[in-house]
Protein backbone atom coordinates (compact mmCIF):
# COMPACT_ATOMS: atom_id res chain seq x y z
CA UNK A 1 0.00 0.00 0.00
CA UNK A 2 1.56 3.31 -1.18
CA UNK A 3 2.59 5.63 1.98
CA UNK A 4 1.17 9.19 2.30
CA UNK A 5 4.33 11.59 0.60
CA UNK A 6 2.86 14.22 2.26
CA UNK A 7 4.05 12.92 5.76
CA UNK A 8 7.68 13.86 5.10
CA UNK A 9 8.59 16.37 6.89
CA UNK A 10 5.79 16.21 9.53
CA UNK A 11 7.31 17.29 13.33
CA UNK A 12 4.53 16.33 16.22
CA UNK A 13 4.39 18.22 19.44
CA UNK A 14 6.47 17.53 21.68
CA UNK A 15 5.35 14.39 24.50
CA UNK A 16 4.35 14.44 27.72
CA UNK A 17 7.93 14.42 30.07
CA UNK A 18 9.24 11.01 31.20
CA UNK A 19 11.19 10.80 34.66
CA UNK A 20 13.98 9.07 34.34
CA UNK A 21 13.85 6.44 37.48
CA UNK A 22 16.98 5.49 39.28
CA UNK A 23 15.40 2.17 39.57
CA UNK A 24 14.14 2.07 36.31
CA UNK A 25 17.76 2.57 35.02
CA UNK A 26 18.31 -0.67 37.17
CA UNK A 27 16.02 -2.75 36.34
CA UNK A 28 17.01 -2.00 32.49
CA UNK A 29 20.92 -2.84 33.06
CA UNK A 30 20.13 -6.25 34.86
CA UNK A 31 17.84 -7.43 32.15
CA UNK A 32 20.72 -6.56 29.61
CA UNK A 33 22.99 -7.94 31.89
CA UNK A 34 25.53 -4.88 32.39
CA UNK A 35 27.38 -4.76 35.74
CA UNK A 36 28.86 -1.15 34.82
CA UNK A 37 28.57 0.53 38.25
CA UNK A 38 27.90 4.14 36.45
CA UNK A 39 24.10 2.53 36.34
CA UNK A 40 23.38 1.99 39.74
CA UNK A 41 25.74 3.71 42.21
CA UNK A 42 25.45 6.78 42.38
CA UNK A 43 29.03 7.58 43.74
CA UNK A 44 30.69 5.30 40.86
CA UNK A 45 28.36 7.83 38.60
CA UNK A 46 30.01 10.40 40.37
CA UNK A 47 33.58 9.72 39.88
CA UNK A 48 33.06 9.42 36.32
CA UNK A 49 31.90 13.24 36.04
CA UNK A 50 27.87 12.34 35.92
CA UNK A 51 25.55 14.25 38.82
CA UNK A 52 23.63 10.83 39.36
CA UNK A 53 23.53 7.81 37.75
CA UNK A 54 23.45 7.77 33.69
CA UNK A 55 21.52 4.99 31.46
CA UNK A 56 22.70 2.90 28.95
CA UNK A 57 23.22 3.72 25.43
CA UNK A 58 20.01 2.11 24.65
CA UNK A 59 17.64 2.88 27.63
CA UNK A 60 16.05 6.26 25.46
CA UNK A 61 15.20 3.86 22.71
CA UNK A 62 11.78 3.10 24.47
CA UNK A 63 10.98 6.85 25.40
CA UNK A 64 11.91 7.84 21.18
CA UNK A 65 9.76 4.22 19.73
CA UNK A 66 6.76 5.40 21.67
CA UNK A 67 6.42 8.48 20.48
CA UNK A 68 7.80 7.69 16.61
CA UNK A 69 4.68 4.47 17.61
CA UNK A 70 2.05 7.51 17.99
CA UNK A 71 2.89 9.04 14.92
CA UNK A 72 3.29 6.19 12.65
CA UNK A 73 -0.22 4.39 13.90
CA UNK A 74 -1.85 7.25 12.38
CA UNK A 75 -4.31 5.99 10.02
CA UNK A 76 -3.45 8.46 7.45
CA UNK A 77 0.13 7.61 6.83
CA UNK A 78 -1.04 4.32 5.12
CA UNK A 79 1.71 2.27 7.68
CA UNK A 80 0.76 -1.51 7.84
CA UNK A 81 2.05 -2.09 11.41
CA UNK A 82 1.39 -5.37 11.92
CA UNK A 83 4.59 -5.87 9.19
CA UNK A 84 6.93 -4.01 10.67
CA UNK A 85 10.31 -4.91 11.24
CA UNK A 86 13.43 -2.26 13.26
CA UNK A 87 15.85 -1.71 9.79
CA UNK A 88 18.24 0.59 11.45
CA UNK A 89 18.84 2.64 14.55
CA UNK A 90 20.78 5.31 15.39
CA UNK A 91 21.35 7.93 18.60
CA UNK A 92 23.81 11.23 18.80
CA UNK A 93 24.49 11.30 21.95
CA UNK A 94 24.69 16.00 23.84
CA UNK A 95 25.54 14.06 27.03
CA UNK A 96 24.33 10.66 28.30
CA UNK A 97 20.62 10.50 30.08
CA UNK A 98 20.24 10.60 33.91
CA UNK A 99 17.94 9.74 36.87
CA UNK A 100 16.10 12.34 37.39
CA UNK A 101 15.53 13.74 34.08
CA UNK A 102 12.35 14.79 32.46
CA UNK A 103 12.37 14.00 29.02
CA UNK A 104 10.03 15.23 26.38
CA UNK A 105 10.33 13.71 22.98
CA UNK A 106 9.71 15.78 19.69
CA UNK A 107 8.81 13.46 16.30
CA UNK A 108 9.64 14.95 12.84
CA UNK A 109 8.66 11.96 9.68
CA UNK A 110 12.52 12.50 7.32
CA UNK A 111 11.64 10.23 4.66
CA UNK A 112 8.85 7.95 3.26
CA UNK A 113 9.66 5.50 0.84
CA UNK A 114 8.53 2.02 -1.22
CA UNK A 115 11.57 -0.14 -2.08
CA UNK A 116 10.26 -3.59 -3.76
CA UNK A 117 7.07 -3.57 -2.22
CA UNK A 118 8.33 -2.42 1.40
CA UNK A 119 7.06 0.46 3.19
CA UNK A 120 10.05 2.31 4.84
CA UNK A 121 9.88 5.33 7.69
CA UNK A 122 12.73 7.22 8.89
CA UNK A 123 11.79 8.76 12.11
CA UNK A 124 13.94 11.19 13.99
CA UNK A 125 13.40 12.11 17.58
CA UNK A 126 14.78 14.92 19.54
CA UNK A 127 14.55 14.57 23.30
CA UNK A 128 15.32 17.25 25.57
CA UNK A 129 15.56 17.93 29.09
CA UNK A 130 13.43 19.99 31.50
CA UNK A 131 15.39 22.99 30.66
CA UNK A 132 14.77 22.47 27.04
CA UNK A 133 18.64 21.55 26.19
CA UNK A 134 18.87 18.60 23.79
CA UNK A 135 19.96 15.29 25.62
CA UNK A 136 20.07 12.43 22.26
CA UNK A 137 18.94 13.03 18.98
CA UNK A 138 17.13 9.16 17.47
CA UNK A 139 17.25 7.65 14.10
CA UNK A 140 15.09 5.39 13.63
CA UNK A 141 14.41 3.08 10.51
CA UNK A 142 11.05 1.04 10.37
CA UNK A 143 10.26 -1.57 7.58
CA UNK A 144 6.71 -2.54 6.95
CA UNK A 145 7.55 -5.74 4.92
CA UNK A 146 6.26 -6.46 1.34
CA UNK A 147 3.65 -9.56 1.65
CA UNK A 148 5.07 -12.83 0.97
CA UNK A 149 3.95 -14.40 -2.45
CA UNK A 150 1.60 -16.82 -2.60
CA UNK B 1 31.36 15.75 28.55
CA UNK B 2 33.35 13.52 30.68
CA UNK B 3 36.63 12.29 29.76
CA UNK B 4 37.18 9.66 32.98
CA UNK B 5 37.58 6.76 30.58
CA UNK B 6 40.47 4.36 31.30
CA UNK B 7 41.54 4.25 27.65
CA UNK B 8 43.42 7.60 26.30
CA UNK B 9 43.76 8.58 22.65
CA UNK B 10 47.47 8.51 22.19
CA UNK B 11 47.61 4.85 23.31
CA UNK B 12 45.18 3.74 20.19
CA UNK B 13 45.41 3.13 16.75
CA UNK B 14 43.72 2.46 13.58
CA UNK B 15 42.96 -1.03 13.72
CA UNK B 16 43.51 -1.69 17.68
CA UNK B 17 41.19 -4.30 18.83
CA UNK B 18 38.94 -4.45 21.49
CA UNK B 19 38.30 -7.26 23.78
CA UNK B 20 35.75 -8.87 22.44
CA UNK B 21 32.99 -10.59 24.48
CA UNK B 22 29.73 -13.11 24.37
CA UNK B 23 26.63 -12.90 25.43
CA UNK B 24 24.17 -15.86 25.86
CA UNK B 25 20.25 -15.28 25.80
CA UNK B 26 17.33 -17.58 26.64
CA UNK B 27 14.33 -17.10 26.63
CA UNK B 28 14.26 -16.08 30.07
CA UNK B 29 16.38 -13.58 28.68
CA UNK B 30 14.32 -11.77 26.38
CA UNK B 31 10.86 -12.33 29.04
CA UNK B 32 13.14 -10.01 31.41
CA UNK B 33 13.98 -7.37 28.06
CA UNK B 34 10.44 -7.57 27.37
CA UNK B 35 9.34 -5.95 30.85
CA UNK B 36 12.33 -3.73 31.42
CA UNK B 37 12.29 -2.23 27.81
CA UNK B 38 8.41 -2.17 27.47
CA UNK B 39 9.10 -4.24 24.29
CA UNK B 40 6.07 -6.84 24.66
CA UNK B 41 5.73 -8.06 20.94
CA UNK B 42 4.81 -11.74 20.89
CA UNK B 43 7.55 -12.64 18.50
CA UNK B 44 10.10 -12.16 21.55
CA UNK B 45 8.29 -14.91 23.48
CA UNK B 46 6.01 -16.55 22.00
CA UNK B 47 7.07 -19.29 19.64
CA UNK B 48 3.60 -19.90 18.14
CA UNK B 49 3.31 -16.64 17.16
CA UNK B 50 6.44 -16.55 15.92
CA UNK B 51 6.18 -19.30 13.25
CA UNK B 52 2.59 -17.51 12.50
CA UNK B 53 4.47 -14.61 11.29
CA UNK B 54 6.79 -16.49 9.32
CA UNK B 55 9.91 -16.68 11.61
CA UNK B 56 11.93 -19.96 12.40
CA UNK B 57 11.12 -19.59 16.20
CA UNK B 58 11.29 -16.69 19.08
CA UNK B 59 13.90 -13.83 18.17
CA UNK B 60 15.69 -11.65 20.44
CA UNK B 61 14.78 -8.02 20.70
CA UNK B 62 17.52 -6.15 17.83
CA UNK B 63 17.53 -3.34 20.74
CA UNK B 64 18.30 -6.77 22.84
CA UNK B 65 21.41 -7.00 20.89
CA UNK B 66 22.19 -3.60 20.11
CA UNK B 67 23.09 -2.78 23.63
CA UNK B 68 24.81 -6.19 24.41
CA UNK B 69 27.07 -4.86 20.96
CA UNK B 70 27.85 -1.59 22.41
CA UNK B 71 29.17 -3.04 25.77
CA UNK B 72 32.03 -3.75 24.20
CA UNK B 73 32.78 -0.44 24.01
CA UNK B 74 31.39 1.02 27.53
CA UNK B 75 33.37 -2.25 29.09
CA UNK B 76 36.63 -1.33 27.13
CA UNK B 77 36.06 2.74 28.01
CA UNK B 78 34.22 2.24 31.46
CA UNK B 79 32.54 5.35 31.38
CA UNK B 80 29.43 4.68 29.36
CA UNK B 81 28.92 8.24 28.61
CA UNK B 82 31.29 8.07 26.88
CA UNK B 83 29.48 7.09 23.90
CA UNK B 84 28.91 10.35 21.73
CA UNK B 85 27.06 8.20 19.15
CA UNK B 86 26.02 4.68 18.35
CA UNK B 87 23.81 3.02 15.23
CA UNK B 88 23.41 -0.38 13.65
CA UNK B 89 21.41 -2.19 11.05
CA UNK B 90 19.13 -5.36 12.16
CA UNK B 91 20.58 -7.24 9.10
CA UNK B 92 19.41 -11.14 10.24
CA UNK B 93 17.26 -12.10 13.50
CA UNK B 94 19.06 -13.80 16.76
CA UNK B 95 16.91 -17.18 16.96
CA UNK B 96 16.21 -18.14 20.63
CA UNK B 97 15.21 -21.91 20.61
CA UNK B 98 13.69 -23.12 23.82
CA UNK B 99 16.26 -26.15 24.16
CA UNK B 100 17.53 -25.22 27.57
CA UNK B 101 20.52 -23.06 25.97
CA UNK B 102 19.35 -20.34 23.90
CA UNK B 103 22.06 -17.97 21.84
CA UNK B 104 25.01 -16.76 22.26
CA UNK B 105 25.65 -13.39 20.66
CA UNK B 106 29.58 -13.05 19.57
CA UNK B 107 30.99 -9.02 19.42
CA UNK B 108 34.03 -8.23 18.65
CA UNK B 109 35.11 -4.25 17.60
CA UNK B 110 37.99 -2.39 16.15
CA UNK B 111 38.95 1.00 16.04
CA UNK B 112 38.33 2.03 12.37
CA UNK B 113 39.25 5.88 12.64
CA UNK B 114 40.93 8.06 14.84
CA UNK B 115 38.71 11.63 14.85
CA UNK B 116 38.59 15.10 15.81
CA UNK B 117 38.64 15.88 19.85
CA UNK B 118 40.65 12.56 21.37
CA UNK B 119 37.45 11.05 19.76
CA UNK B 120 37.78 7.44 17.79
CA UNK B 121 35.14 5.36 15.46
CA UNK B 122 34.57 1.93 16.84
CA UNK B 123 33.17 -0.53 14.09
CA UNK B 124 31.72 -3.86 15.65
CA UNK B 125 30.81 -7.30 14.43
CA UNK B 126 27.91 -9.13 16.08
CA UNK B 127 27.42 -12.75 14.77
CA UNK B 128 25.42 -15.40 16.15
CA UNK B 129 25.03 -19.38 14.94
CA UNK B 130 27.28 -17.76 12.80
CA UNK B 131 25.66 -15.12 11.02
CA UNK B 132 26.06 -11.78 11.04
CA UNK B 133 22.72 -9.86 12.72
CA UNK B 134 24.39 -6.26 12.72
CA UNK B 135 25.28 -4.17 10.01
CA UNK B 136 27.25 -0.72 10.00
CA UNK B 137 27.52 -1.05 14.02
CA UNK B 138 29.65 1.92 14.86
CA UNK B 139 30.24 3.83 17.73
CA UNK B 140 32.15 7.31 18.29
CA UNK B 141 33.45 7.61 21.48
CA UNK B 142 35.56 10.21 23.56
CA UNK B 143 38.51 8.65 25.00
CA UNK B 144 40.76 10.58 27.93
Amino acid sequence: MALDQSFVGRTYPPTAPYEVGREKIREFAVAVGDPNPAYTDREAARALGHADVIAPPTFVFAITYDAAHRVLTDPALGLDYDRVVHGDQKFAYARPVRAGDLLSVVSTIEAVKSLAGNDIVDVRGEVRDASGELVVTAWTKLVSRAAEEG
Amino acid sequence: MSTATKIAYADVETGTELPAQTFPVTRATLVRYAGASGDFNPIHWNERFAREVGLPDVIAHGMFTMAEAIRVVTDWVGDPGAVLEYGVRFTKPVIVPDDGEGAVIEVSGKVAAKLADNTVRVDLTAMSAGKKVLGMARAVVRLA
